[in-house]
């Protein structure tokens, strides 16, 4: 039994569905990929990211989760033109995290979502810098205060999808 | 051993799964980035996973839009018909005076020997999707190798170049915008002929980069390609010059400000095939304005020869007007067809209002009208007509057979004046008749005989006129046929 901070329970884990664990991702990519054409301000948003913390600290296996998370990192990746494992790696590392912080912490409340969500923002985003800098040079220009508010931004969207996805947990 | 592997499991998973997405993607890198094969099956899956939704989701979009717009918002579509309407008709007008001028180049690419690059079929695609990153400036359209796509072709829209294809897939084809940081193009500044490589940074900016920084950039600048990248054709627009700072290594730092909205688009189209032939002469020099504008105007019934010659001089100048502002050949110069001559315009009573005024003719529509109609019949008559057409430029031609023949191209060469009666450089008699204006010298083309060896170009202002009447008065030619005079 993991050690928790939690109140003495025993943390919760969750499974979903075969439908929503493909369906979800696949519709998170499917918008993130089409909606930035309409609303060039939704590219700030990274939707698959959300959906990969949300999985993660659901079903609170570091294995689940990091493979949850290569996998739709992978396939953003491929819908991109750059090469494949950017986004891969920095998602795989933030499952991991997800994952591992779920079983320790209780993340089921908004603020600790919120909180949660902004600081894996920052992960990935520091990782995916790393990696393209580092093993794909690309050019890439950093902004505190830009990549604070994209965080803020995206944290806030992840408490209102993190709820609505909570309709779709199934307990183990 | 067991238990340090269990202990350790997840980490070990997590370093083995980081291990291998580093490796793949340092061979990638190493093979040359994304452009490479080796992912190609995993692209299209995802492609494949991906792109029918947002196709159905534009093929819903676009049908609502459609209902809403072409059943129930039609609200102001009667002017705007109107409105467009005008404005074909100043492009017609606009569109005859460019083929003169293309016209000429093309004589001129022809003397040079230049071979031309011409856009000959495009598709039109419509944008489905995009990359979702900020990073990767990419989007997918609905048009892929079924369509007879291919890599590299060029992708554009009305308003400039977007980018080029990148991959294809059977109904699906991904398109790098300019503004990506890894395109390249090769851009010429319009003035200053100054040539660049157009790139993309991360923040989606287009830079035009290898300008050396002596060179003077002026702001509102427009960019076209250059050729040079062997994708883009020569001379699309890119954009506009919006700032220029020195950057390194003794280059400027040129921000393009892209012509076509790369941010929103939403139609485009690929150039799937070009051609590249010799430029020929004969492409372009029979579309003539007095065709064009014959189809339009409405015509006049047949007049007896000898009504004209009793009429007023306006009447053979509109004639001689019309014969001068087709260009038609000595032999072919009838009033049969639809005469353009400014007085044949009021005589009309369908002649619609609008298309009138859009011609930019210096001379007065109605040669009736116009003052210079009480000394219709002599050489000057023409001449304030002729001098406010404000011709542009003059060419000689010395010819083995000792005629000079002086080319004097008005900005509207398709609008005869109408009160021109004669020759007025060489003051040669008004014909008797619209038949006879056949004739007539054109008010801008007039043969005189060759004094000596002389390249000077001959005075063809109207309003100095020669006295010297001209034995032999020639028409307006072809272009082809200027060196080779009667």
């Amino acid at each position: 039994m993991p050690v928790t901070y939690t109140s003495g329970e025993q943390v919760e884990v969750y499974r979903f569905s075969i439908p929503a664990t493909v369906g979800f991702p696949l519709l998170a990519l499917f918008l993130q990929a089409f909606v930035p054409r309409r609303f060039p301000l939704f590219s700030y948003l990274d939707l698959p990211l959300l959906v990969t913390i949300f999985f993660a600290m659901a079903r609170r296996n570091p294995i689940s989760g990091l493979l949850t998370g290569a996998v739709i990192g992978l396939v953003q990746d491929s819908l991109g033109g750059l090469p494949l494992g950017l986004y891969g790696i920095a998602k795989t590392v933030v499952g991991f995290g997800a994952s591992s912080l779920g079983v320790k912490l209780d993340v089921e409340n908004a603020g600790a979502r919120l909180l949660v969500t902004l600081g894996f923002y920052l992960v990935h985003a520091a990782v995916y810098f790393t990696v393209a800098r580092g093993l794909a040079s690309l050019t890439l220009n950093w902004s505190w205060s830009r990549g604070f508010l994209a965080g803020l931004a995206n944290a806030v969207l992840g408490v209102v999808i993190y709820f609505f996805l909570d309709k779709f947990k199934q307990r183990t | 051993m067991e238990s340090v592997l269990g202990r350790y499991r997840n980490l070990i998973i997590l370093v083995g799964v980081l291990f291998l997405q580093v490796l793949g993607l340092a061979v990638q890198v190493k093979r040359g980035g994304a452009e490479t094969e080796n992912t190609r099956l995993i692209r299209i899956w995802t492609v494949g996973a991906i792109t029918p939704f947002e196709r159905s989701v534009v093929w819903v979009q676009r049908g609502v839009g459609n209902i809403w717009h072409n059943y129930f918002y039609l609200r102001g579509v009667r002017a705007e018909n109107r409105d467009l309407k005008e404005q074909i008709e100043h492009m017609r007008i606009e569109q005859v005076r460019l083929s003169e001028d293309a016209a000429q180049a093309r004589r001129l690419q022809t003397l040079l020997a230049f071979k031309e690059q011409f856009i000959s079929k495009t598709v039109a695609a419509q944008v489905i999707g995009s990359s979702g990153s900020d990073l990767s400036r990419i989007i997918y359209i609905d048009k892929g190798g079924d369509a007879g796509l291919q890599r590299d072709m060029a992708v554009i829209t009305a308003d400039g170049i977007v980018g080029k294809v990148m991959l294809v897939y059977s109904s699906v084809s991904q398109v790098l915008l300019i503004n990506d940081q890894t395109s390249g193009v090769g851009a010429i500044l319009k003035k200053s002929r100054l040539q660049g490589v157009l790139r993309g940074t991360a923040n989606g900016e287009v830079v035009l980069e290898r300008v050396m920084s002596d060179e003077q950039v002026p702001v509102g600048e427009t960019v076209l390609t250059s050729g040079g990248d062997q994708i883009f054709p020569k001379g699309l627009p890119v954009g506009t010059v919006a700032n220029v700072a020195n950057g390194k290594d003794l280059f400027l730092n040129i921000k393009i400000k892209a012509a076509a909205n790369l941010d929103q688009l939403e139609e485009v189209l690929v150039l799937v095939e070009k051609q590249e032939r010799q430029a020929t002469a004969e492409d372009n020099v029979r579309v003539r304005a007095a065709d064009i504008l014959a189809q339009r105007l409405p015509s006049v019934p047949d007049k007896p020869a000898t009504d004209a010659a009793a009429g007023t001089g306006n009447a053979a100048g509109a004639a001689t007007g019309t014969s001068a502002g087709s260009a038609k050949s000595a032999s072919t110069a009838t009033p049969e067809p639809k005469p353009i001559g400014s007085a044949t315009v009021p005589q009309s009573k369908n002649s619609s209002a609008t298309t009138i005024p859009h011609v930019p003719v210096g001379a007065s529509p109605a040669g009736a009208a116009s003052p210079q109609a009480a000394s219709a019949g002599t050489p000057s008559a023409g001449a304030p007509s002729v001098g406010t057409s404000a011709p542009v430029g003059s060419t000689t031609v010395s010819t083995p057979v000792e005629h000079k023949i002086t080319v004097v191209r008005s900005k509207v060469p398709f609008i005869a004046p109408s009160n021109v009666v004669g020759n007025p450089v060489t003051g040669s008699k008004p014909p008797a008749g619209p038949n006879k204006s056949a004739g007539t010298p054109s008010a801008g083309l007039s043969t005189k005989p060759a004094q000596g060896p002389s390249k000077k170009p001959v005075p063809t202002a109207p309003s100095q006129p020669t006295s010297q009447p001209s034995s032999q008065p020639s028409n307006r030619q072809p272009p082809a046929d200027e060196n080779n005079p009667q």
